[in-house]
């Protein structure tokens, strides 16, 4: 019975110390954004990486979940004759909770994923090391310009996926359900307020950074060669994706709970 | 920040180390007179590489003394940190070039992003430091990643060497390298360091390197400096200890932890 309360009691003050050491990590990267120098090229490189090059992947999960999303609303509210609701629902969640979620965790995948293994390549191979010899503060060249490329792209991408998304359900609204044309639109825009879109792409900024925040601070603390390496990408993913879906939560409770 | 002797350009006293429960430097003391070049020497995993980042300010050591130029140097908050470190220059043992920039802005990296020099002036500076290295400007466009471990290497001298440091740090400089380019890179930098006058700090287990580059001679042994003093003098240095390194015996009074199967 000791040993189990002592394994309880040791998991939980690692959970203490993890999270302490990763708002620490957070908190000094966040502090060398109010100094100079600043590194526009590497946000702008980071913002490429994490915009643009996920655009095909986010692109083709929002077209399907969107189109998903119709067909089964569809099955589903046709028991009860509310075929009407098809477009407004699709529209909703994929403003309100998909776009944003699906988007981040497609984001965790790629970018996290890529994010800690080559910070953490650079750790193993004395990288890191050699930027601070060099008058550069790891933290500041290779941190903060992911965590603010995170914020600022990901909202970006989430409008992107949000047209897509409602674009996929139009398309098996009218081509597969034989919604009319109008009457679909008109149903997509009738009950869409700007908090939909706005709670979305608030979603998506922190989704944003906790995603780089992940792969930043697993790969800067890897150890151990390519294994460590391994590790480190494996946990950004699977921290990145759990963090997201649990903060999803909150700020949905935060923005529509009355 | 404290003022101590400003008589030698890096004074070690007292300094120690560990990581969890194993102490891996114990109360070192070593100095390095300016414009000298000390070489450390020691078998692996007795401290070298961590007594140098410590000097670097890459490690916090848990007790002692560092005195650069004679200003105590542990415990310097970061802004003093970096301007301290734009004395100092390091080849890394695995060069550690960085593999996402071409071989030029590896070169100006730190004159770029750590002295704020314009791209095109930094340039011109790595395309000089290569070719003092002996690396001609085609080499500037490629990725590290094209390169041989010796022409890697050669990279990383011209890195080290690009801000015209004070004190310029190699850290098994000729590892992993075949004997004539161990000893091309050996000439490179005694050629880099003698020509600028810098104070020079190298560790390696290569005793063809350290009698090749070192003005003086430090062996560390489980933590400590159990010996140092003039090239010229390590083979009749009368210590056991350096006698069984320099000749790479395997009897004698380091006993290497060599576990059953």
């Amino acid at each position: 019975m000791l040993r189990f309360l002592a394994a309880v009691g040791a998991a939980f003050l690692s959970f203490l110390a993890g999270t302490g050491s990763l708002a620490l990590f957070a908190g000094m990267a966040l502090a060398t954004a109010f100094s100079p120098p600043f590194y526009p090229r590497v946000i702008l490189r980071e913002m490429v990486n994490i915009g643009y090059f996920s655009l095909p992947v986010v692109g083709l999960t929002a077209i399907f979940t969107g189109m998903v999303l119709a067909l089964q609303s569809y099955t589903g509210f046709s028991r009860f004759s509310a075929e009407g609701a098809v477009a407004t629902v699709v529209v909703l969640s994929v403003t309100r909770e998909l776009g944003p979620v699906i988007s981040g965790l497609m984001v965790a995948g790629r970018v996290g994923a890529a994010m800690a293994a080559e910070i953490g390549t650079m750790r193993v191979t004395d990288q890191i090391d050699a930027l601070t010899t060099l008058s550069t503060d790891p933290l500041r060249y290779l941190v903060l310009p992911r965590l603010l490329a995170g914020v600022i792209t990901l909202p970006m991408l989430v409008l992107v996926a949000d047209v897509i998304g409602v674009f996929g359900g139009y398309l098996v609204g009218v081509y597969k359900l034989g919604f009319n044309p109008q009457a679909y639109l008109n149903g997509t825009w009738q009950h869409l307020e700007r908090v939909d879109v706005v709670s979305g792409l608030v979603k998506a900024a922190v989704f944003g950074f906790i995603v780089a925040l992940m792969g930043c601070y697993q790969g800067y603390y890897s150890r151990g060669g390519a294994e460590g390496v391994g590790r480190a990408t494996t946990y950004a993913v699977v921290s990145a994706s759990i963090l997201i879906l649990v903060v999803d939560y909150l700020l949905t409770a935060a923005f529509f709970t009355r | 920040m404290t003022n101590i002797s400003p008589a030698q350009k890096i004074s070690v006293r007292g300094l120690c180390k560990s990581f969890g429960r194993n102490r891996v430097l114990d109360s070192v003391d070593i100095g390095c007179g300016s414009g000298e070049s000390l070489v450390i020497i020691g078998g692996s995993g007795t401290g070298k590489s961590v007594l140098v980042k410590c000097i670097v300010g890459l490690l916090r050591p848990e007790a002692g003394s560092i005195a650069i130029d004679g200003i105590e140097t542990v415990g310097l908050r970061r802004a003093a940190r970096e301007q301290l470190m734009q004395k100092f220059g390091m080849l890394f043992q695995g060069s550690a070039l960085f593999d996402s920039l071409s071989v030029w802005e590896n070169v100006a990296f730190g004159l770029i992003q750590g002295r704020g020099m314009g791209r095109q002036a930094a340039r011109e500076v790595a395309i000089a430091k290569l070719a003092a290295v002996g690396l001609g400007p085609e080499v500037s466009l490629l990725r590290p990643a094209e390169l041989s471990g010796g022409m890697q290497k050669r990279v990383a001298l011209a890195r080290a060497i690009a801000a015209e440091p004070e004190i310029i740090f190699f850290d098994e400089p000729t590892t992993g390298l075949d004997p004539i380019m161990a000893d091309v890179i050996n000439n490179l930098i005694v050629k880099c360091v003698r020509e600028a006058g810098t104070t020079a700090v190298s560790i390696t287990h290569d005793m063809v390197s350290a009698r090749k580059v070192a003005d003086r001679i430090a062996m560390l042994h489980q933590g400590r400096i159990v010996w140092h003093g003039p090239t010229a003098q390590i083979d009749r240095s009368g210590n056991p200890y350096v006698d069984q390194f320099i000749h790479g015996r395997a009897d004698g009074p380091i006993q290497m932890k060599v576990r059953a199967a």
